[in-house]
């Protein structure tokens, strides 16, 4: 076997391997808490897990992983119910709230840390922020043959065994409870009312937030936690609108974030010419974050820029219809057809007069005047007759006076479509508008 | 081997015997006192003045972002503050500089930190995603990408990274002479901008349609006020570090809102507590350099919170408690005096008169349905107040002349009550007697005879009057 699989597999398998499953079951989880708007409960529950973690293991003496556990599970709950109770019982809003109950425990946990630090006991409280992803370690086999030989696996660190495990479990729980989970995300009330509890729902995804945020702590740090409860599904959100598809695509958010973080920190220092790596835990974090910010740009439904596109489009429209609507108005006024006004070359108008004019709706005169096609008067003569008609039904059924409705039949005509044009011409229309102008 | 993790473990077995002894190592008195009382050394008093001097601008800046519901934006901010650091230090190391210095370091987490709540802001406008998810999402990228500038910085090894991580947990030991005299000098100042502004921030905080309708620039105060609360955030770092400086803006005002609806008083009680945490906190810290200042500072403060949640007059929770007891109490002897003198008018047709004969319990209805220990206090309470006394061992109750006058005003009380329902709000003889349990004890006498003036005026009202649906067992008395 070369030494660099052999690296491969000592260093980079396991610590991948826990930063994947870390990944995926906290998105997992995070999908419901983005949907509660609970999303810092996870920030809470991780910083409030400490003082349960140092606790369990001065109780214990040892650093096995059943009692940190269950002292960080405990402490988990505490904190759900603690944050709870100052809300109802002191009436603090629910954000300060959960400010007030995890800075005290976490204040606790790193003055127990520090106290038990200076007892000899190597507890470091960097590791509980960043992890020490770099530090799980495995003794691989020598030969591929061993690779799947029971001594070998025995030997396999516990912190992604103990992940796995977590994350098998969140699969499980979310599979199961898909429906109760979907309906107390978004309406708890008719949960409830339906019989599901929602409270009960509450108290079983925090449960197991708590128990995700233990089990990831030792490996990837709180940090890494806060993040992948809430960038996958925050990105997930802004992708797709049925929770399905957003499930899926957090946990693939989750992965590439895990994988593409891990592999950038491991090969950064290689460009940079450093010669150690960078922290994993927080490149992966970051990579999240990309991840997010792209999402907010380009998502092609919810994305900063589809939604500025949309808006331009429909400028452009407007402008359009408002520039073939004033040219048959002038001609209707036997007025002369004007020259093409200067407006700045990105303004929807010239864009809607460089899109009218080669779509032949309109044409312009050696002499520089602008005048209408036979395809552009057709058009123009549909937006006029909706606007009309629109000033007709205005002033008829909803009582407006005739010289209040212009405005608003102008702006009802561009978006009116054509089941809408159908019903308001279901009574043949009077030939003239409220203002004696021709309906055509 | 099984994956070392970060919990290596203890060196030997020995710490199993006294826990708690070495948690908290015994410090003499006489060293306490001198550093509480700033003797200890310019160096350590000077910082001990800069944390009070923090802990007050935090509670009086907390308080309006409290207010404001801006609470866990400082949360945002402190964290995004870690790649502004760490940036900073590359810069001023990458230009020849001195890295660490201290007013060069804040200035870089002064401009993350505020992309951080541009960045909240901007995803709250322009997306679907909620204010929490923002904060979150902010708080650990800024966060994360901090720890990967840190890890670069470790491994140009040519930077003092320990210098730069004591800006996450705090260490006020850490804390030069000079940085002290800065973050207090500029505490002060703030706190006295946040107090002049005083009148245009409560006006905003409270209702920032009126504030826009009468004119003020709301953006602009909010603007000032997040300013003042990036500034806090910023000098808090070294002495708090940047995990629990949000605690020192919110943890104070939560505290001061259970003594006070006034806002001068709650900002004025929020700097107090404030203060208090950050002296004592940085007192503990001086007086056992590895405990970590921010975590005393900000347990200090969580107990003082405690102490107001549980304690204050009129918001606490134990008050409120009391006040709940109290009244259950005041309703329990109100029935069974009732109850009592009911039972009186059964047994005779004249009305009562003192002295009357003893009564028996079981024919008091809320005596029998009584819980207990309820029923202890209301004897006790009976007796102390001389309204009646047990008599033939406990089996009947016997009022006392003032105990037969204040029963006949509570029967008379309750029954105008149900006339008055019946006849001026049309509810049914049967279901009157329930409401007018809710109501009778807190009729005020104005109105007591506000009623008995109405009714007299309608007819005959003897005293007190019969009541208006019969008077048995199975009734609620």
């Amino acid at each position: 076997m070369p030494p660099s699989l052999h690296t491969f597999l000592s260093t980079d398998l396991p610590a991948l391997l826990a930063a994947t499953f870390a990944a995926v079951s906290c998105a997992l989880l995070g999908n419901f808490l983005v949907l509660r708007r609970q999303s810092l409960m996870g920030d809470a529950i991780s910083h409030a897990v400490l003082p349960g973690l140092v606790a369990a293991f001065l109780i214990a003496g040892t650093r096995s992983a059943w009692p940190m556990f269950v002292g960080a599970a405990l402490a988990g709950v505490v904190t759900v119910v603690l944050v709870e109770l100052v809300r109802r019982l002191g009436r603090v809003e629910p954000g300060a709230a959960m400010g007030v109950v995890f800075s005290i425990m976490f204040a606790l946990g790193v003055v127990l840390l520090e106290r038990a630090a200076a007892r000899h006991v190597d507890l470091d409280a960097d590791c509980v922020l960043y992890g020490q992803l770099e530090l799980i370690f495995w003794f691989p086999p020598n030969t591929w043959s061993d690779l799947l030989t029971l001594d070998t696996l025995s030997q396999f660190p516990r912190q992604p065994t103990t992940l796995a495990v977590v994350t098998l479990l969140t699969i499980a729980l979310v599979t199961l409870l898909f429906k109760e989970l979907r309906l107390a995300a978004f309406d708890p009330d008719l949960a409830t009312s339906l019989g599901f509890s929602a409270t009960a729902l509450h108290f079983i995804l925090m449960l197991f937030v708590a128990g995700a945020v233990v089990a990831s702590f030792e490996a990837v740090g709180s940090i890494l936690v806060v993040a992948m409860l809430i960038c996958p599904a925050a990105t997930a959100r802004l992708l797709t609108d049925r929770l399905l598809p957003q499930v899926l695509v957090s946990v693939l958010a989750a992965l590439i974030s895990a994988l593409g973080g891990y592999a950038l920190a491991a090969t950064a220092p290689t460009w940079l010419g450093t010669p150690k790596a960078l922290s994993a835990a927080g490149m992966i974090t970051t990579v999240s974050g990309v991840l997010l910010t792209a999402a907010i740009f380009f998502s092609p439904t919810h994305g900063v820029l589809a939604k500025r596109l949309r808006h331009v489009r429909l400028a452009i429209t407007i402008a359009r219809e408002d520039l073939l609507a004033t040219l048959y108005r002038l001609e209707e006024a036997n007025q002369p057809p004007p020259a093409a006004a200067q407006s700045s070359v990105l303004s929807p108008q010239s864009f809607a007069l460089r899109l009218a004019l080669r779509n032949h709706e309109i044409e312009q005169t050696p002499s520089g005047a602008l005048r209408l096609t036979e395809t552009g008067r057709d058009a123009a003569r549909r937006l006029i007759r909706t606007h009309r008609l629109w000033e007709t039904y205005l002033v008829e059924a909803a009582n407006l006076r005739p010289d209040h409705v212009h405005d608003t039949a102008e702006t009802l005509e561009h978006l009116t479509t054509p089941p809408i044009h159908a019903e308001l011409t279901r009574h043949p229309p009077p030939p003239t508008d409220p203002q004696g102008k021709p309906i055509p | 081997m099984t994956g070392a993790g970060c919990w290596a473990a203890a060196t030997s077995g020995q710490w199993t015997s006294s826990i708690a002894h070495s948690l908290f190592p015994p410090a003499s008195f006489s060293e306490l006192l001198r550093i509480l009382t700033l003797r200890s050394g310019y160096n350590a008093a000077v910082v001990i003045l800069g944390a009070t001097l923090l802990g007050l601008a935090a509670g009086v800046i907390g308080a309006f972002a409290l207010l404001r519901k801006r609470a866990l934006m400082g949360d945002a901010l402190a964290h995004a503050t870690l790649p502004g650091i760490a940036a900073a230090f590359l810069a001023a190391t990458a230009l020849g500089g001195q890295g660490r210095s201290l007013p060069v370091l804040l200035v870089g987490a002064a401009i993350t930190g505020v992309l951080g709540i541009l960045a909240v802001h901007a995803i709250v406008r322009h997306t679907r995603l909620k204010e929490d998810a923002a904060i979150g999402v902010v708080l650990s990228v800024f966060f994360g990408l901090g720890v990967v500038l840190l890890s670069y910085i470790q491994s140009l090894q040519q930077g003092n990274v320990g210098g730069l991580s004591t800006f996450i947990y705090g260490q006020t030991a850490a804390m030069s002479r000079a940085d002290a005299l800065l973050i207090g000098s500029v505490a002060a100042a703030s706190v006295v901008l946040a107090l002049l502004l005083m009148k245009e921030f409560r006006v905003v905080c409270f209702d920032d349609r009126f504030a826009a309708a009468i004119g003020l620039p709301v953006g602009l105060i909010d603007l000032l006020m997040m300013t003042l609360v990036v500034i806090v955030t910023v000098i808090g770092l070294q002495a708090v570090g940047l995990i629990l400086i949000v605690a020192m803006l919110i943890i104070p005002p939560a505290a001061a809102r259970f003594w006070t609806e006034r806002m001068a008083r709650m900002t004025l009680a929020s700097g107090g507590i404030g203060a208090l945490s950050g002296y004592l906190g940085a007192s503990a810290s001086a007086l056992l350099p590895r405990l970590p200042a921010g975590s005393v500072i900000v347990l200090t403060a969580g107990a003082l919170f405690l102490l107001s949640m549980l304690l204050a007059p009129s918001r606490g929770v134990l008050t409120a408690a009391l006040r709940s007891a109290r009244l259950r109490l005041h309703v329990a002897l109100e029935h069974t005096l009732r109850g009592a003198y009911e039972t009186l008018e059964s047994q005779s047709p004249a009305p009562p008169s003192a002295p009357p004969p003893p009564v028996p319990l079981s024919a008091i209805h809320a005596v029998t349905t009584m819980h207990p220990l309820l029923w202890l206090l209301t004897k006790l309470s009976l007796r102390r107040r001389g309204l009646a006394a047990l008599a033939d061992a406990g089996a009947t109750l016997r009022l006392t002349p003032r105990g037969l006058a204040e029963a006949a005003r509570l029967t008379r009380n309750h029954r105008l009550w149900e006339e008055y329902l019946v006849t001026h709000a049309d509810i049914a003889p049967s279901h009157v007697d329930r409401s007018a349990d809710l109501v009778e004890h807190i009729l005020s006498p104005d109105l007591v005879a506000d009623l008995e003036r109405s009714l007299r005026a309608r007819g005959e009202l003897p005293t007190p009057p019969p009541s208006v649906h019969p008077i048995g067992k199975g009734l609620r008395t």
